[in-house]
C-alpha cells in the first residue's frame, strides 16, 4: 500500500471515530461543538500515558477515551441545561477552554506541542475504528436508541412516557465525549506528535457537518458522511486549486437537495427491505 | 362528592397562569372501572386537567390522588410508572421513529431500568418486547404498517397508533384527549367499540375529554362538566343534560341539539 493511501485511509478511519462523537449528542438532539476540545482530552492524555508508564497504545487509547468521557460527564450536567445556540456556544467555549489549557500545560510541553514515542498505523487504527462504529451501531439496535430518538423528536412527550430525559441526554454526551477521546489518541499515536492548536473550533465545526451531511436519523449516517467528507477532496485532486471550490459546490448541492442528510432511518428499512405500503405510496408522491 | 371505590380523586386542585385561574379550586372523583367524561366549552380547563395528571404542569395548590397516592407530588416521568396514560390532543408521535418503535416507547415505562434500556428490541428478531409490540399492532390491523415511519402516515393511523402507545404502558387510568376528533361517524363508532372492549377486558378506568355529545353519551356512566376552570355538574349525562348551568354554558349547542331531536 502506497503511502498517501495508507495517510488517506488513515485519515479517514480518525475521522469516522470523531463523526460518531458528534452523532451521538445530535442524535439525542443536542449540538456538540467542544469535539475537538474532547480529542485533545484523550489525545494528549494517552500520549502522557504511553509516553511515561510505557503502557502501549492498545491501552493507553481507550484510556485517554475513558478520561475524555469523565470530563464530558462532568461538565454535561451543567452544560446540558443550555439549550439550541446557547448550548452550541457554551460547548465551543469549553472546546477552547481545553485548548488553552492544554497550550499552558508545561509537562505536555505546551504551545511546542508534544512528541509521541509509541506508533500505531492503519490496521491498528482500523481496527479502533471498526470498534467504534460496531458498538454505537449495537447501541442503536437497543432500546437506547429508539429512546434518544424519541428524546431528539419531542422531550415533553418522552418524560411523559417515563424516559429519563436529562439521563439520555447525559449519557449520549458523555459516550460522544469518550469517543472524541480516542480518536485524538488515535491521531496522536499515528502521527507521534500532537499538538493543541490542531484541534481548533474549525475541527469541531467539520465533524459537526460530516453528520448533518450524511443524515443525523440513522447509524449509517456519520459513516458515510465521514467518508464523502474525507475522500472527495482527495478525488478532486485533479484539479488542483478549484478542488474546494468544487467540493463546497456539491455540500452546497446536496445540502439543498437532502436536507434530511443522504441517509435516513426510512431509507435504511426500505433498503433492509422492510418496505411498508405507506413507505412506497410517500416515495411516490 | 367522593363516590365508591375512586380510583382518581381530584382534591381543592388550582392552577394558576400568571393572574389566570385556569383550574380554581377543582374537586372530582373518578369511579375504578368507570368510563367518565370530561366536557365542557372550549377553554374550560378540560386538557389542562390532564396536564395536571400528567404533570406537564405543576398543580398550585391541592392534591391529585391515583389510588391513594398523591401524584402531584411525584415527577412527570414517574407517574405513567403509577399507571396513567395518555394520548394528546394534538397527536404527538415521535415522527423519525416507526409505527413498531412508537409503540415500543410506549413500553419503556416497564423496561426503564439500565438492562431494560438495552434490550436489544431492534437486533433480536425474536425479542420479547419486539414481539409483544408487533402482536398489539397486529391485533388493531395496524401490521403492514410497523415498519413505516410514522410522520408518513395519514391522520386516522397516527391516532390509533398514539392510542396503542399509551396501551403498551398498562395503564390503570387512560386519559384520552378527544380521541373522536377528525373521525367520520363510522370511524368514531368504531373507535368507541374498540375503547369500550378494550377498557373492558383489561380492567382500564378512562377519562375522556370530547367534544361529541353522541360520543360521550354513548361512551360514558358518567360526566363532569367544567366551564372557566370550575366544576359546574356532574352526574350521568341524561342528568347533566338537564341541569340549568351547563345548558346555559352549552346554551347554543344544547338548543340546537333539542331541535334537532
Amino acid at each position: 500500500m502506497s503511502g498517501y493511501l495508507e495517510g488517506v485511509l488513515v485519515l479517514l478511519a480518525i475521522n469516522i471515530v470523531y463523526a460518531y462523537a458528534a452523532f451521538l449528542p445530535i442524535a439525542a438532539g443536542q449540538l456538540n461543538l467542544g469535539i475537538a476540545g474532547f480529542a485533545v482530552i484523550g489525545g494528549y492524555f494517552s500520549a502522557f500515558v504511553s509516553n511515561q508508564l510505557a503502557v502501549s497504545p492498545l491501552l493507553a487509547i481507550p484510556l485517554g477515551g475513558a478520561v475524555a468521557g469523565l470530563v464530558g460527564l462532568a461538565v454535561a450536567v451543567p452544560v446540558l441545561r443550555t439549550r439550541g445556540i446557547y448550548l452550541a456556544l457554551a460547548t465551543f467555549a469549553l472546546g477552547e477552554m481545553v485548548r488553552a489549557g492544554i497550550l499552558n500545560l508545561e509537562v505536555v510541553g505546551g504551545a511546542a506541542g508534544y512528541p509521541v514515542t509509541a506508533f500505531i498505523r492503519l490496521p491498528t487504527i482500523a481496527l479502533f475504528t471498526l470498534g467504534v462504529v460496531g458498538l454505537v451501531w449495537l447501541l442503536f439496535s437497543t432500546r437506547f436508541g429508539i429512546a434518544i430518538t424519541a428524546v431528539h423528536d419531542d422531550e415533553r412527550v418522552a418524560d411523559l412516557m417515563g424516559l429519563n430525559v436529562r439521563a439520555f441526554q447525559v449519557a449520549a454526551f458523555t459516550m460522544g465525549s469518550a469517543i472524541a477521546g480516542i480518536g485524538g489518541g488515535l491521531y496522536a499515536h499515528h502521527f507521534s506528535y500532537i499538538e493543541a492548536q490542531y484541534f481548533s473550533i474549525s475541527l469541531s465545526i467539520s465533524i459537526v457537518l460530516y453528520v448533518l451531511f450524511g443524515g443525523t436519523q440513522s447509524v449509517l449516517g456519520p459513516l458515510l458522511g465521514a467518508t464523502v467528507f474525507t475522500l472527495l477532496p482527495e478525488l478532486l485532486r485533479g484539479s488542483a486549486q478549484w478542488r474546494y471550490v468544487i467540493f463546497a459546490a456539491i455540500l452546497i448541492v446536496v445540502m439543498v437537495v437532502r436536507p434530511q442528510g443522504l441517509v435516513t432511518g426510512t431509507q435504511i428499512r426500505r433498503l433492509l427491505g422492510l418496505r411498508s405500503e405507506f413507505d412506497r405510496k410517500e416515495q411516490a408522491t | 362528592m367522593t363516590g365508591p371505590d375512586p380510583i382518581l380523586i381530584f382534591d381543592a386542585v388550582s392552577k394558576h397562569f400568571g393572574g389566570l385561574a385556569v383550574i380554581e379550586d377543582l374537586s372530582f372523583s373518578v369511579r375504578r372501572g368507570s368510563c367518565t367524561g370530561l366536557i365542557g366549552p372550549n377553554g374550560a380547563g378540560k386538557t389542562t386537567v390532564f396536564n395536571l395528571i400528567t404533570g406537564v404542569y405543576p398543580i398550585d395548590t391541592g392534591r391529585i390522588l391515583l389510588d391513594g397516592v398523591d401524584i402531584a407530588r411525584i415527577p412527570s416521568r414517574r407517574r405513567i410508572h403509577h399507571g396513567v396514560a395518555r394520548n394528546f390532543q394534538n397527536i404527538r408521535l415521535m415522527p423519525h421513529l416507526s409505527a413498531l418503535e412508537n409503540i415500543l416507547i410506549g413500553q419503556h415505562c416497564r423496561n426503564s431500568g439500565f438492562l431494560g434500556v438495552l434490550q436489544p428490541v431492534n437486533l433480536i428478531p425474536g425479542n420479547r418486547w419486539r414481539e409483544e409490540a408487533r402482536a398489539a399492532l397486529a391485533e388493531a390491523g395496524l401490521a403492514q404498517i410497523e415498519n413505516a415511519t410514522v410522520g408518513s402516515l395519514p391522520y386516522g393511523l397516527q391516532k390509533r397508533i398514539e392510542l396503542l402507545r399509551a396501551l403498551m404502558a398498562q395503564p390503570r387510568l387512560l386519559l384520552l384527549d378527544e380521541p373522536a376528533a377528525g373521525l367520520n361517524p363510522a370511524e368514531t363508532d368504531a373507535l368507541r367499540e374498540d375503547i369500550t372492549a378494550i377498557c373492558r377486558d383489561r380492567g382500564i378506568t378512562l377519562l375522556v375529554v370530547e367534544h361529541d355529545m353522541h360520543f360521550v353519551d354513548a361512551l360514558c356512566s358518567e360526566v363532569v362538566v367544567l366551564n372557566f376552570g370550575r366544576k359546574i355538574a356532574e352526574g350521568s349525562p341524561d342528568r347533566v343534560r338537564e341541569d340549568a348551568l351547563v345548558r346555559e354554558a352549552y346554551l347554543g349547542t344544547a338548543a340546537a341539539e333539542q331541535t334537532h331531536a
